[in-house]
């Protein structure tokens, strides 16, 4: 074949060799490594079947606890960061037309930190006795409203999602301000002829409209949440007790304490619900890009 | 006029008088003013800590700085060995992106131009990473049989690993959009692959790669899971990860801490700054048509 010529697949394989090496090997030999006891200390690895996943689901281990708190923060966080992202959009869009892009810069700007950065910074805004959040609300006399952000169990999880909102909401709303100048001005004029108000065009004209780059930013924040790692490490590192552990630290705290089998199990788990999820933002991404 | 959306084509068409118009978008200006502050808040709480004492800088209040406190800087740079870190950072950083953009900018290229259902197959087996977790535990025994673990060049092709599912991605949209003519045009002048493509298409790559190295470099400098995870000698460490080595030693040292955090964060900001445009147009594509 001429293509062959013209465009040789030696060209791909740089790119290939190293996904091959990097991703898809450690998943494959996490597929097998889930059914053993590997462990740093011993040089030999026993099949042990499915200790592993029945470690995983029993109560005492509290790996279903963890799971749980991944879930409510992927949740959580993906409708606070869709709503603000949302009301952030159309304030931009519709209301601003002068410093706009002076505006969705700074509303864009904490989403280009370091989460570890961001972690050590809210390490002080949220500390109870002397931290900006707690000083800001008795100066504005919603003393009462004051908490142990971090270290009261019931409060921290919530802390550490809003410290993800704020990190998030502007990656969002750069979605969808994207997906906002899609949609064309005469929709809208028509809508208005026909005597919509504000709510109703929203409802039945931009939320629509504006589906695919919602159902993106949603898959993407789902992505996101799953992983969340390192605003959790710094801020409480799984504390207090065990309240706010997410399935990512946990599977760190099994490195280090050389557990590997469990930790792949884990890892293998999460690994077919992120493909599984995956498939389908790739397929939205890819007919996002071919329908125009 | 027409493109500013409901709100300003509802002004336009006259629902509202002018009075009230100029009142509503006052009140626009002060919500967008006040969703910027919350924003900004604590990042200028670290600013201008950073510029006290630490005795001023304990209750990391807001408040300006009775005087400036400029040695934190001087002091932060030698005890956190910071211009180690800045180097790794710079190293990893910038080869990984360099890799990883090269690399990706070729298979994209050649998968998107040749469309045979294997190389259709590839791609999608290639983007799939965007999603894919790692399994840190079956990754480190790849990086300890391919003699990488702990190493720096180990480090940087696992990050330039990291970076080409998406940078993949993003080039093969663009190359779709540039001519096959110039590809004919050019064999017929006698052109191989290697010159068709570093010395034709390549250049006329630039604003998808502008795109993706930054994205690159962003994400890679950001990181700190992997160092965490594979480097266990503190002179490999880049910036987050000896930021946040430094913060745990320090702690009760606000003025430090702050003045390490300004440091880290700057190269990231001015990288934000000057490529702004095509960080967000990177972050929005294939979310938006068009």
């Amino acid at each position: 074949m001429l293509h062959n010529k013209v465009y040789p697949f030696y060209f791909t394989l740089g790119t290939l060799i190293l996904y091959i090496v990097f991703f898809v090997i450690p998943a494959v030999m996490g597929l097998g490594y889930a059914f053993t006891d590997w462990n740093r200390y011993s040089t030999d690895v026993n099949y042990v079947g499915l200790e592993n996943f029945s470690v995983l689901l029993s109560s005492s281990d509290n790996y279903i606890f963890y799971a749980r708190n991944t879930f409510v923060f992927t949740f959580t966080t993906i409708v606070l960061k869709t709503v603000l992202g949302l009301l952030f959009a159309l304030l931009l869009h519709n209301g601003i037309r002068r410093l706009r892009s002076l505006y969705r810069l700074i509303i864009f700007l904490p989403a280009v930190l370091p989460m570890v950065v961001v972690g050590i910074i809210f390490r002080s805004v949220l500390n109870p006795r002397r931290g900006l959040l707690n000083e800001f609300l008795q100066a504005v006399g919603l003393g009462a409203w004051t908490q142990q952000w971090l270290t009261d169990p019931h409060v921290a999880l919530l802390s550490i999602m809003g410290v993800d909102t704020w990190k998030g909401a502007g990656y969002i709303m750069v979605i969808l301000l994207a997906g906002l100048q899609t949609i064309p001005v005469e929709y809208y004029e028509a809508a208005q002829i026909d005597g919509a108000n504000a709510f109703a065009r929203l409802r039945h004209l931009t939320i629509p409209l504006l589906m695919p780059a919602l159902v993106v930013s949603t898959v993407l924040s789902i992505l996101h949440g799953l992983k969340i790692f390192d605003v959790v490490y710094v801020l409480t590192n799984g504390g207090p007790g065990y309240s706010t552990e997410v399935l990512y630290t946990a599977i760190f705290k099994e490195f280090s304490k050389g557990r590997y089998g469990i930790g792949t199990a884990l890892s293998s788990l999460l690994f077919f619900v992120m493909v599984f999820i995956g498939y389908f933002v790739i397929r939205l991404m890819e007919q996002g890009r071919t329908n125009d | 006029m027409t493109s500013d959306g409901p709100f300003t084509t509802l002004l336009r068409l006259g629902r509202l008088p002018t009075a009230k118009k100029s009142a509503q978008h006052g009140m626009y200006h002060v919500l967008a003013i006040l969703v910027c502050l919350i924003m900004y808040a604590p990042i200028h709480l670290v600013v201008v800590n950073s510029l006290k004492d630490r005795t001023e800088a304990r209750s990391m209040s807001i408040e300006r700085p009775a005087t400036l406190y400029l040695e934190n800087y001087s002091t932060v740079i030698k005890q956190a060995n910071l211009e180690q870190a800045f180097f790794n950072s710079v190293l990893y950083s910038s080869s990984a992106t360099l890799l990883a953009t090269i690399l990706a900018s070729m298979a994209a290229y050649v998968m998107s131009r040749n469309k045979t259902r294997l190389n259709q197959f590839l791609y999608f087996f290639i983007i799939m990473g965007i999603a894919m977790p790692f399994n840190f535990f079956t990754l480190s025994k790849v990086m300890q049989m391919t003699h990488l673990i702990n190493t720096q060049i180990g480090i940087i092709i696992l990050y330039a690993a990291t970076q080409l599912p998406f940078n993949t991605f993003l080039i093969y949209g663009f190359v779709e959009s540039l001519p096959r003519e110039l590809d004919e045009a050019a064999i017929v002048d006698g052109a191989g692959p290697l010159r068709l493509f570093f010395g034709v298409i390549f250049p006329l790559l630039t604003p998808v790669l502008v795109t993706a190295a930054l994205l690159s470099f962003l994400q890679v400098w950001n990181d700190f899971i992997f160092p965490l995870y594979y480097l266990n000698d503190s002179s490999k460490w880049p910036m987050p990860l000896a930021v946040y080595n430094f913060f745990g030693q320090f702690e009760s040292s606000w003025n430090l801490v702050s003045a390490d955090i300004v440091l880290t964060v700057l190269p990231v900001i001015a990288v934000y700054l000057l490529g702004q445009r095509f960080i967000v147009s990177g972050m929005t594509a294939g979310s938006v048509k068009g």
